[in-house]
């Protein structure tokens, strides 16, 4: 690992004005589990390391209040696995954060940096878009909210600017029953990075919303507004049409070792109509209790 | 020369301060600069769990983290296990079942069956498949280290 600086501020806004001290050669430490390996690999060669982990305002990591749950910047995927409210109404982030990794990387890693990351296979970056997640961003100007979908840009790059940090995720429940599910496809069980993400959630107006990922520079969020997805006896044909649509731009990469396009596209089709079915049940079992 | 941080901890319930390189990991540094070879090299990318360690009563890939990350925690290693020349109950069960055959992956499994057995003294299978779903075993004695969790369960409830 080549040598840095190694700077750990004790509050936000020590953590701004130490970002903007350290030039644009800086990385963002939370949890660490895909940047200590870049580092060491050297492909990440920052001078100044800002480690996030003892900024006051990040604890507690998850707070609901009322109908919206922030998720701190320090929220690991472990913390998001466990909580109640989450599993209840956002069951597909829980479906996704529970498949990162191992336990031993769950317990490190954060929400957030799935994000902040940028990877186009990050687990939970479907969900968040599904839900319509903001993610709040702090930098030397104030503070500023961003929608998840216009957050995430392409591999490794996401709307954040130079001295920005981004401090939180926020979810509000969805104001109307909502049925979600997740589903992902590895090479196999354990351990592993995922050949295609994708979060289907299916309301009670019949408006169906698909995120997938893994097939392309980022994770992409369609909605559709037929009604064919969200209609359990839709015609085999119509519902092949609508998600010919949803996933018309899916590129998947002929680079990939885990898998080969075609295998995706096909998978894309396979995991929709999975995750489209899972979602409406819990639809039907979410008006069933209320 | 990287700039060195001077962190004060808890290895193995003894309190130690000492100099860390901001660019080592905790791996490096419990192996190299402490002596600590318990905890092994493998993978170094979170795949094996043969660095697993606990830090605050959470089992954490000690390969994934920077030394200088364990100030002012409470560190726990394999080496931390034992008493006073006494293997503790769940090392017992790992030896007397045959849980190691080469013996790379154990103080890694160790690390995990014991952050299980702290947060729930009575695991199903399940729960100790998942607990361990970390922790590769090359040597593939899967079947012999989940039973042995088990039995230490049991005599910890006795
Ligand atoms: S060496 Fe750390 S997980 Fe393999
Ligand atoms: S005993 Fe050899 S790797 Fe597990």
């Amino acid at each position: 690992m080549k040598e840095f600086s190694y700077e750990r501020p004790e509050s936000l806004d020590e953590a701004i004005r130490v970002l903007a001290a350290s030039g644009s050669d800086v990385e963002i430490l939370a949890g660490g589990t895909d940047l200590v390996i870049a580092m060491r690999d050297r492909y990440r060669e920052p001078t100044v390391v800002v480690d996030l982990k003892r900024i006051a305002e990040f604890y507690p990591s998850l707070v609901w209040d009322g109908d919206t749950v922030t998720l701190s910047a320090t929220a690991t995927m472990t913390e998001v696995v466990d909580d109640e409210g989450i599993n209840r109404h956002f069951p597909a982030l829980a479906e996704a954060a529970v498949v990162v990794g191992s336990v031993q990387i769950r317990n490190r890693a954060t929400l957030l940096g799935n994000i902040c990351n940028g990877s186009p296979a990050a687990d939970t970056a479907p969900p968040l878009l599904v839900y319509d997640a903001i993610v709040v961003v702090a930098g030397p100007a104030g503070i500023r909210r961003v929608a998840i979908d216009d957050f995430i840009v392409g591999p490794g790059r996401t709307n954040l600017q130079d001295g920005e940090i981004a401090i939180a995720l926020e979810l509000t429940v969805p104001s109307r029953p909502l049925g979600s599910a997740y589903e992902r496809m590895t090479r196999r069980r354990g351990t592993d990075l995922a050949s295609v993400t994708l979060c289907a959630a299916v309301d009670d107006a019949g408006i169906t919303r698909v995120a997938f990922g893994s097939v392309g520079p980022r994770a992409w969020l369609r909605v559709d507004e037929t009604g064919v997805l969200a209609d359990p006896d839709a015609p085999a044909e119509a519902r092949a049409a609508v998600f010919e649509g949803i996933f018309a731009d899916a590129s998947p990469s002929v680079k990939s070792l885990r898998a080969s396009p075609d295998y995706r596209r096909a998978m894309l089709r396979v995991l929709g109509a999975r995750a489209v079915g899972r979602a409406r049940g819990r639809l039907a079992e979410v008006r069933g209790v209320s | 020369m990287s700039e060195t941080i001077h962190i004060e901890t808890t290895i193995n319930g003894r309190d130690r301060a000492f100099e860390v390189a901001a660019n080592l990991t905790l791996l490096d540094v419990l192996r190299d600069q402490l002596g600590l070879t318990g905890s092994k090299e493998c993978c170094v990318v979170g795949e094996c769990g043969a660095c697993t360690v606990i830090m605050d009563g959470i089992p954490m890939n000690s390969c994934l983290m920077l030394a200088v990350e364990i100030d002012g925690r409470d560190v726990i290693t394999v080496e931390g296990l034992a008493t006073d020349g006494h293997l503790n109950a769940l090392q017992q069960a790992f030896l007397d079942l045959s849980a190691p055959q080469c013996g790379f992956c154990i103080p890694g499994q160790l690390m995990s069956a014991h952050a299980l057995l702290q947060r729930n003294s009575d695991p199903t299978i399940d729960d100790v498949n998942e607990a361990l779903g970390g922790n590769l075993c090359r040597c593939a004695g899967y079947l012999q280290i989940t039973e042995a969790v088990m039995v230490a369960a049991k005599a910890g409830k006795e």
